[in-house]
């Protein structure tokens, strides 16, 4: 695809979104949209680590950082979420440098980083829990609503506003996928993976780097479990946090394709669709068909497609859709 | 024995040996010499079945060793001392002797055998429990080569057996395979010390950049000038 | 001391035998295949359904549903090493970490779809031992001893038995093993089938104790490989160790806490002292 037709499809799609809202068939239809945008953009948050050998199995953590934080905050000290996010992406930041500092300033790589990632989700999740008092537990909890809608308490009832926030969110996770795939940190990153001493010898600051690609992602992340959490008006440890959620994350990304710009979110719309769909079809007699299924597509897809559905449609057309890369992956 | 013909091998696009043609029969010992780079470690690879052979043919006691694993090349009667000896570091001595018996029909016979080459080599008996990996290289050295005979095989191939060992240790290592010779084992090995070599082995072969160049007993190749000047200094 | 402190050191103790045989097995098989299985919990989780179904519901003999549990598990291990692993054995570590990650989601979601999200118990009530004041529970002591029992047989086997020096030996030189005779791929499906085997005895011990559900392996799984990195990957010594380690420490936070502040501040304690010695306490740097 020439670059001219990139750049007018990436128009027509954005237009289309644009006015999505008026053209869509139902308000489930939307919902369904929203879930996708603000997944994809947490999804493509994970994936700048992600794609930098750097995997995460930690997410969770993050996620529930920024859902519980502005949630707690809102419920018992009435602040509004447009603080408490901020609050919650910062305290997820803290997270992010607490743990990430010296794991890499001490060379945690590979699988030793990846189960450190796990146990920091698995703290996350069971802090929740072990706080039920205030957060509920692994009943959840509910932010509390507020009679009318209001920009406040980021509650409303026509879900467009949601939509164009979701968008809005999305659109800028990917231009900051952009923003970081054409800097020298990512050129820095690439090295790293490669040959992280090699690296160091050329004078990259490889703790720097690594540190400054887990703030963005954790931030991105935790932006995004705050707003998912102010949408679906529910907060529960199993869904926000823990080993589970962190998993499906790094599934849809790789199932997308985590190398590219888009494949994050077309991994979103796998999961999403594919659970919608095996829910209706389904309805509630044959729960957990859906994660079986993703779980065998898992490791199909990690045998035979490791670079996801992007990835794969991209070795059709070489040319422009992918950036020539040698992932770990 | 050991009948190699023609034999081509590669490491992917990389060839290393072109049109090898090579003979070992039973009881001689055999010497392989050559720079580095040469292709000798190639060659006793494609043999003990660590690397397939390219093309040629590959014959031991008649059967052919093409496409054979290295794992059931043991069984045939071939066993190779790697090169850099490749010992089992955090087992002991004695464990990585174990391992060298691992074969169903030298597990019957692993008392018995261990004691021999205890018997050969009293200062692995001295050492049993120690890890391999806290040796010296002659000790090590010692201990691959026990690893190898632990199978009782036909042909014992070695690879560099005097590499990066003090000249007294090489001295040792050589009577040692001399000892090894005179029990009825046939050898082949593989050397850059051509100066002890030739007071070993019987015949030889000189590989060069994948090729044979020359071969001759060994009273020929120290007679040989070009071998003189290039690889015994003289 | 409180007796109860006492209590609860015994607990911890009696916990740590059945973790340490997860890490054993875990240990097993990342020493030998280079591999972590994420899903060994829920390995775990299948072994306690056999027993659940073959004891607890169709009433068959106990001990026969445990031997099945535990060789039903082992043949589980062989199909994920030759059906997954083996595919990408080549490919970098973190494709073979998610790709039994994909086995826990796939698990943990079948065993819903068969078996939906209740809770089950086997109804076996095992004798409460009291002891100078302390509540010991029987079960839990059956299952300690066993553990060390199992941990045992399978130290015995690996520094004895040929195969068992060959397991251990596969780990420090793949290449080489060969030119003994040892057929790398046989020694991985059976060193898959042990740990598969392990984790099917460490089913049958903690059906005894706890009740089955599709999801219980989150509640052991992330701590038993904590204790694995900290004992150092591949470690089994270092492993055992820091199961009791560990179990320790969840039982005393537990005791002057919460249940769930006990494992955070494992999980915490973990965390620090990967810091302190990345490499795990006994692992090699």
């Amino acid at each position: 695809m020439s670059p001219r037709a990139r750049s007018f499809a990436g128009l027509a799609g954005l237009a289309v979104l644009a006015v999505l809202p008026w053209l869509s068939p139902s308000s489930y239809f939307l919902h369904i949209v929203i879930l996708i945008l603000l997944w994809g953009f947490i999804y493509t948050a994970w994936s700048l680590m992600g794609k930098f050998g750097l995997v995460s199995l930690g997410h969770g953590a993050f996620l529930g950082t920024g859902a519980y934080t502005a949630g707690l905050l809102w419920n018992f000290a009435g602040l509004t979420p447009w603080l408490g996010i901020p609050i919650g992406v910062a305290l997820a930041v803290l997270l992010a440098v607490v743990i990430g500092y010296p794991c890499f300033r001490l060379k945690v790589v590979g699988h030793y980083f990846a189960l450190v990632t796990l146990a920091l989700a698995e703290v996350a999740r069971l802090s929740i829990v072990a706080a039920r008092d205030i957060t509920g537990g692994s009943l959840g909890m509910t932010p509390n609503g507020v009679p009318t809608p209001s920009w406040i308490a980021i509650q409303f009832a026509d879900k467009r506003y949601f939509y164009f926030l979701a968008l809005g969110l999305w659109l800028f996770g990917l231009w900051v996928w952009r923003r970081v795939d054409a800097s020298m940190a990512s050129a820095a990153l690439e090295a790293i993976s490669e040959d992280e001493g090699a690296a160091a010898s050329i004078g990259i600051h490889v703790t720097r780097q690594k540190l400054t690609v887990t703030i963005i992602s954790a931030a991105m992340t935790a932006l995004g479990g705050a707003l998912y959490g102010q949408f679906v008006m529910y907060l529960n440890p199993d869904t926000l946090a823990g080993v589970g959620v962190s998993l499906q994350i790094v599934f849809a990304a790789i199932a997308g394709g985590m190398y590219s710009m888009l494949g994050p979110t077309v991994g979103a719309v796998l999961t999403i669709v594919l659970a919608e769909a095996l829910r209706i079809w389904f309805g509630t007699t044959w729960i957990g068909a859906a994660n079986t299924i993703y779980g065998i597509l898992l490791v199909i897809f990690i045998i035979y497609m490791p670079r996801g559905i992007v990835g794969l449609i991209a070795s059709r057309f070489p040319a422009q859709l992918l950036p020539a890369r040698r992932p770990a992956l | 024995m050991l009948e190699i013909d023609n034999l081509s091998a590669a490491y992917g696009s990389f060839q290393a040996l072109f049109g090898v043609t090579l003979r070992v029969d039973a009881g001689e010992a055999v010497g392989v010499i050559g720079p580095n780079g040469a292709g000798k470690t190639t060659l006793m690879r494609v043999i003990s079945g660590l690397l397939p052979g390219r093309a040629g043919k590959l014959t031991f006691e008649g059967r052919s060793l093409d496409r054979v694993p290295a794992y059931r090349v043991v069984a045939r009667g071939i066993a190779h001392v790697p090169e850099n000896r490749r010992l089992f570091p955090k087992l002991t001595v004695e464990e990585n002797l174990r391992i060298g018996a691992y074969m169903p029909q030298a597990r019957k016979h692993f008392a018995e055998r261990l004691g021999w080459v205890y018997e050969l080599f009293p200062r692995l008996a001295e050492r049993r429990s120690q890890l391999a990996g806290t040796m010296s290289g002659g000790e090590q050295q010692m201990c691959a080569i026990a690893r190898a005979l632990m199978s009782k095989p036909k042909l014992l191939l070695l690879d560099e057996p005097s590499a990066g060992l003090a000249p007294l240790v090489v001295q040792q290592v050589f009577d040692l395979v001399r000892k090894i010779r005179s029990e009825g084992f046939t050898v082949l090995i593989v050397e850059q010390n051509v100066q002890q070599l030739l007071e070993l082995i019987d015949r030889a072969y000189l590989l060069e950049v994948g090729r044979i160049r020359l071969s001759g007993m060994a009273a020929e190749l120290k007679a040989n000038p070009f071998v003189r000047q290039a690889y015994l200094g003289l | 001391m409180d007796i109860y402190l006492v209590e609860a050191l015994l607990n911890g103790l009696l916990l740590g035998g059945v973790l340490a045989l997860l890490a054993l097995g875990l240990n097993l098989i990342f020493g030998v295949i280079d591999v972590v299985w994420i899903a060994y919990a829920e390995l775990v989780m299948c072994g306690m359904y056999v027993v659940y179904w073959l004891y607890g519901y169709y009433h068959w003999p106990l001990a026969l549903a445990a031997v099945l549990a535990v060789l039903g598990v082992a043949f589980l291990g062989l199909l994920v090493h030759q059906l997954i692993i083996a595919p990408i054995l080549g490919s970098p570590a973190i494709n073979q970490l998610l790709a039994t990650g994909g086995l826990l989601f796939f698990l943990q979601s079948f065993a819903t779809l068969l078996f939906g999200t209740d809770f089950r118990n086997i109804g076996l009530r095992l004798p409460i031992l009291e002891f100078a004041d302390m509540s010991i529970s029987f079960a839990r002591l059956i299952a300690f001893g066993v553990a060390v029992l199992g941990a045992g047989a399978l130290y015995a086997f690996l520094s004895k038995s040929f195969l068992g020096t060959a397991i251990r030996a596969i780990g420090q030189d793949r290449e080489i093993v060969g030119l003994m005779g040892v057929d790398q791929r046989r020694i991985y499906l059976i060193t898959s089938a042990i740990g598969g085997a392990l984790a099917g005895l460490a089913a049958c011990l903690l059906v005894l104790q706890y009740d089955v559900h599709p999801f219980i392996g989150l509640s052991f799984g992330p701590i038993t490989f904590m204790i694995c990195v900290l004992g150092g990957l591949g470690n089994m010594i270092g492993g055992f160790a820091a199961a009791f380690i560990m179990s320790e420490i969840i039982s005393i936070g537990g005791f002057y806490f919460s249940q769930e502040i006990g494992e955070v501040l494992a999980f915490v304690v973990f965390i620090a002292l990967i810091f302190v010695r990345p490499q795990g306490i006994f692992g090699r740097s």
